[in-house]
């Protein structure tokens, strides 16, 4: 009965970017995250998954920046923060994408791309006179653009003229281009079709290998089993399981996520494998089954990852 | 990894309508068709129409509603509306007044106070805003009627005359080879272009549309909204309080009772802009181009001899038709 530790989290601690330990929010009476764990590692796409209810989003706004959680802390590489609004979050390097397109739709592209952090002319013309720099910024955003593929070659075009996945790849390219530490990604597909959707997945894995981490808040299973590296399981509160898609099905991601499979009983976090016991062991959750279910892969993060990305580009190929 | 978020199709269809909005400056296009056409058809109706000085006298005719209706197209790109600028501005018009001729004040110091007093009244439209989240609607209906009993509370009913000369200095006029223009005017059209600079080429006037558009990703991107509507509000009222002055100068007296219609006169202006009453679309110059389309129909139609009731006859047909235009625009782009 005794399951496999997480052998990702005790890869090297250098190589976490975020982490958060002990997590609390209360609404009232209402226990929205319950001591939760948190850890995204360089260079992975981090899912996040949990039914309704699970206290997934509020982890994703105390994240964000948006929730300041009652109890427990972050360390953003390293270094404790503590963020007390979605611009204290911002100014740390952490960008943020919505579901529901969160661009203006009159716009052109490129001033929203740099909505609220607009460029202005050198020289009195900008420090004065407050003139913007529309030709830097349309330059700019071309680039970021075509650096991410996105098929659009006139920034001056207003968003609304745009298709929804050409849309939210102007949020996509707008949070890649300021982010100097991670993207959230909250939802990023949800109002999107299933071609839009895949073209999404594709900027994630875009950026990613641009070298920023991206945590990634999805419904859709299939969506999150093509694009992460690793799956953060939000159950009543708590992070009950860090998986990969490597080693595990959708099906038993559902079923931990759902409490029909344990995915961890003791109040422990996942990854306090300092303890370098090397395993713990799943108690039976309420006697309503006593598999035990590996916790985490056993293979090195960067491996997981290459094996990962040959199975997105073969799916992606085919 | 192959895909793109490419769509031939949309992008050249996007690519065209580009084009056509470089070229033609579609949103202001429809209202300069308009004003053009009123002009043909008066001055082929009238010779007098198109002279220089008929035309400084439909200016000075719009000075008025035309500075009130920068601040209300301030006011609708946030996706507000303001109801209660005439009012505002007619306490403006008696404070100034008032303040000179009655408290023999400095005349200055009276504009000052005066400006001033409209410019609280903006922030105050703002404060209930933003602060308690109030429809402007309701807000502006409000204040309207608080500003206009002020106005008539201060003034006894009566009307302030016998004016210092520095209250009506913007209704003197220069004169451009044979036509006269009055300073009013020119500060007026100062007003349009600085409003334009501020919107169309600062980071400020970006998140004034932002706000209007899409209020919420507006402040997702860091945009302090509330900071932002309260300044244009603000902003408004110091515009009506400009407005006060200039109604002054051009009556040379302090009305009680001036300035009732003028708040739907500033919305018309707008409208027939293309504006969008919705919010986050159009601009300073197509309110110019609305305000001196009201401005030639009822000087046209006064010069051919026609009753000036024709003149609200076809107002009214131009604002629908103008509306019309803005919602068929908006869901051909859904």
């Amino acid at each position: 009965m005794s399951v496999t530790a997480d052998e990702t989290t005790k890869a090297g601690r250098e190589d976490i970017v975020f982490e958060a330990r002990g997590l609390v929010k209360r609404y009232g009476h209402v226990t929205a995250l319950d001591g939760c764990d948190f850890e995204l590692r360089a260079g992975e796409v981090l899912a996040i998954i949990g039914d309704n209810g699970a206290g997934k989003s509020t982890l994703i706004k105390a994240l964000s920046g948006a929730v300041t959680p009652d109890l427990g802390g972050f360390l953003l590489d390293g270094h404790p923060v503590r963020f007390h609004s979605p611009a204290d979050a911002r100014a740390h390097g952490i960008e943020t994408v919505y579901q529901d397109l969160a661009v203006a739709p009159a716009l052109d592209i490129a001033s929203n791309m740099f909505l609220g952090r607009e460029i202005r002319r050198r020289g009195p013309l900008g420090s004065v006179l407050r003139m913007l720099d529309k030709p830097a910024m349309k330059r700019q955003a071309a680039q970021q653009m075509s650096e991410l593929k996105i098929g659009l070659r006139s920034m001056t075009n207003p968003v609304e003229e745009l298709s929804g996945g050409q849309r939210q790849g102007v949020a996509v390219a707008r949070a890649a281009a300021f982010a100097r530490k991670l993207v959230i990604m909250d939802e990023p597909t949800a109002a999107l079709g299933v071609r839009e959707s895949g073209q999404v997945l594709d900027l994630i894995r875009r950026i990613r290998d641009r070298g920023l981490p991206v945590i990634l808040i999805s419904h859709n299973m299939p969506q999150v089993f093509e694009v992460s590296d690793r799956i953060h399981i939000q159950r009543l509160g708590r992070r009950v399981a860090l998986i990969t898609p490597k080693e595990h099905t959708m099906a038993e991601a559902v079923a931990i996520m759902t409490g029909a499979m344990p995915g961890r009983a003791e109040k422990e976090p996942v990854a306090t494998a300092d303890d370098g016991a090397g395993t713990i062991t799943a108690a039976p959750a309420s006697g309503v089954s006593t598999v035990g279910v590996p916790v985490a892969s056993a293979m090195p993060t960067r491996q997981v990852r290459k094996s990962t990305r040959s199975l997105t580009d073969t799916i992606g190929k085919s | 990894m192959t895909t793109t978020v490419v769509e031939p199709d949309t992008v050249r269809r996007a690519n065209t309508r580009a084009v056509l909005r470089q070229v033609l400056g579609i949103s202001t296009l429809g209202p300069l068709a308009a004003l053009f056409l009123a002009g043909i058809f008066f001055s082929i109706k009238s010779d007098r129409f198109l002279t220089g000085t008929n035309l400084s006298l439909v200016v000075q005719q719009v000075m008025v509603v035309g500075t009130l209706a920068i601040g209300q197209t301030l006011v609708i790109l946030t996706a507000g509306i303001d109801l209660s600028n005439g009012a505002i501005m007619a306490l403006g018009n008696i404070m100034m007044t008032s303040l000179a001729v009655e408290s023999g004040l400095n005349p200055y110091l009276a504009i000052a106070l005066g400006l001033l007093a409209c410019a609280g009244f903006g922030l105050l439209n703002g404060g209930l805003v933003t602060s308690l989240r109030l429809p402007p609607f309701i807000v502006t209906l409000g204040t309207l009627n608080i500003a206009f009993a002020l106005t008539h509370i201060y003034s006894d009913e009566q009307t302030v005359s016998g004016l210092p000369s520095e209250l009506t200095y913007f209704g003197k006029t220069f004169s451009i080879g044979q036509t006269d223009v009055t300073y009013g005017s020119v500060l007026m059209l100062l007003l349009f272009a600085l409003i334009w600079y501020v919107l169309s080429q600062t980071a400020a006037g970006r998140h004034v549309y932002a706000v209007g558009d899409n209020p919420e990703a507006a402040r997702r991107t860091g945009i302090q909204t509330r900071r932002l509507l309260l300044t244009v509000y603000a902003a408004a009222g110091l515009i009506y309080g400009i407005a006060a002055l200039l109604l002054v100068s051009r009556t040379g007296v302090g009305d009680p009772n001036a300035g009732q219609t003028d708040n739907l006169d500033s919305i018309t202006a707008v409208v027939l802009g293309g504006t969008s009453l919705f919010g986050g679309r159009g601009n300073v110059v197509g309110t110019l181009i609305g305000a001196l389309i009201v401005g030639v129909i009822r000087n046209g139609l006064q010069l051919i001899g026609t009753k000036s009731i024709y003149q609200v006859l076809i107002t009214g047909i131009l604002v629908i038709a103008a509306v019309s235009v803005d919602q068929i625009v908006r869901r051909r782009n859904q």
